[in-house]
């Protein structure tokens, strides 16, 4: 049983190290593929603790749709300059003093906090167990998040052939395309 | 057996505070929405390993849930910075300053 305690730290290890190359690198892109990392190595830790189907789902859903989708808009748009992602370093005390208070609550809480000794069992809720027990008890969660993923669809459809793209003139079919190459595009044409 | 609750909970504590991190000190748009998505995966290991803990599939239910508005979010928030920058041309949140 020794095998899944050493995965468990590796994974956690690489995880937080993916998470401080996400804030780290100074390239967008950089920091996107840093967390399709993350995203990966959290997907096999919830496999240790057993939780096969959110797994799958972490990694169909999130490194499947979300992250290409991140990596679409940035490589979409230019990437800013470097000189000013970060903070300037007037604002660096404040922000100091208030994450260490956090940090304090934090490991007040953790530490107060009983039971945490107790080792996690390995268990196995199969998807067929999961997938009964959320629809016996959450069917109607699920039919709501159902309609607010139907309306997150329809607002960002909106919000894309929205104003801002008729107003410069963009055609409906080119409305992916950033302001300058398709001003350079209208002005082709012209 | 495999490890204690507690490692489990740390793990999750670094991850959440490093998205926070992320999220307050980048000063571009893409980057804050990426300290969010750092935030909620902290957040979803953390029910995941509650849901071991005590034994019961709520929180995984919860999880479930978790990751449908995080895609929502992520959908219509790309959506919106995507507006704001063909708008202002910029990605700095503090560029965003059109009703002055």
């Amino acid at each position: 049983m020794l095998l899944p305690l050493i995965l468990f730290y590796v994974f956690a290890t690489v995880l937080v190290m993916a998470a401080v190359a996400v804030i780290v690198s100074r390239n967008p892109v950089y920091s996107a593929l840093s967390l399709v990392l993350c995203f990966v190595t959290s997907a096999a830790l919830w496999l240790l603790i057993e939780a096969e189907f959110l797994a799958i789902v972490l990694v169909l859903v999130y490194v499947g749709a979300v992250m290409v989708l991140f990596l679409f808009v940035v490589m979409m748009i230019k990437v800013e300059s470097p000189e000013e992602v970060m903070f300037p370093l007037s604002q660096w005390l404040p922000a100091a003093i208030f994450g260490l208070i956090y940090l304090a609550a934090a490991v007040v809480m953790i530490v107060e906090t009983p039971g945490m000794e107790v080792s996690l069992r390995m268990l196995t809720a199969t998807p067929a167990q999961f997938a009964l027990y959320v629809f016996e008890h959450h069917w109607f969660s699920i039919e709501v998040i159902s309609i607010l993923l139907l309306l997150a669809l329809i607002g960002a459809l909106c919000l894309g052939i929205g104003k801002g793209a008729r107003r410069e003139g963009v055609r409906a079919d080119s409305v992916s395309t950033p302001p300058e190459a398709a001003s350079a595009a209208v002005e082709e044409e012209i | 057996m495999i490890v204690p609750f507690g490692h489990v909970l740390l793990v999750a504590g670094i991850i959440f505070a490093l998205g926070v991190f992320c999220a307050v000190v980048r000063r571009n748009l893409i980057m804050i929405v990426l300290g969010i998505e750092i935030m909620l995966n902290a957040v979803s290991i953390v029910f995941v390993g509650a849901a071991l803990r005590w034994n019961n599939l709520d929180g995984q239910t919860f999880v479930l849930f978790i990751l449908a508005v995080a895609a929502t979010e992520v959908s219509v928030g790309l959506a919106i910075i995507v507006y704001a920058f063909r708008r202002t041309g910029s990605f700095d949140p503090s560029n965003f300053n059109l009703l002055r």
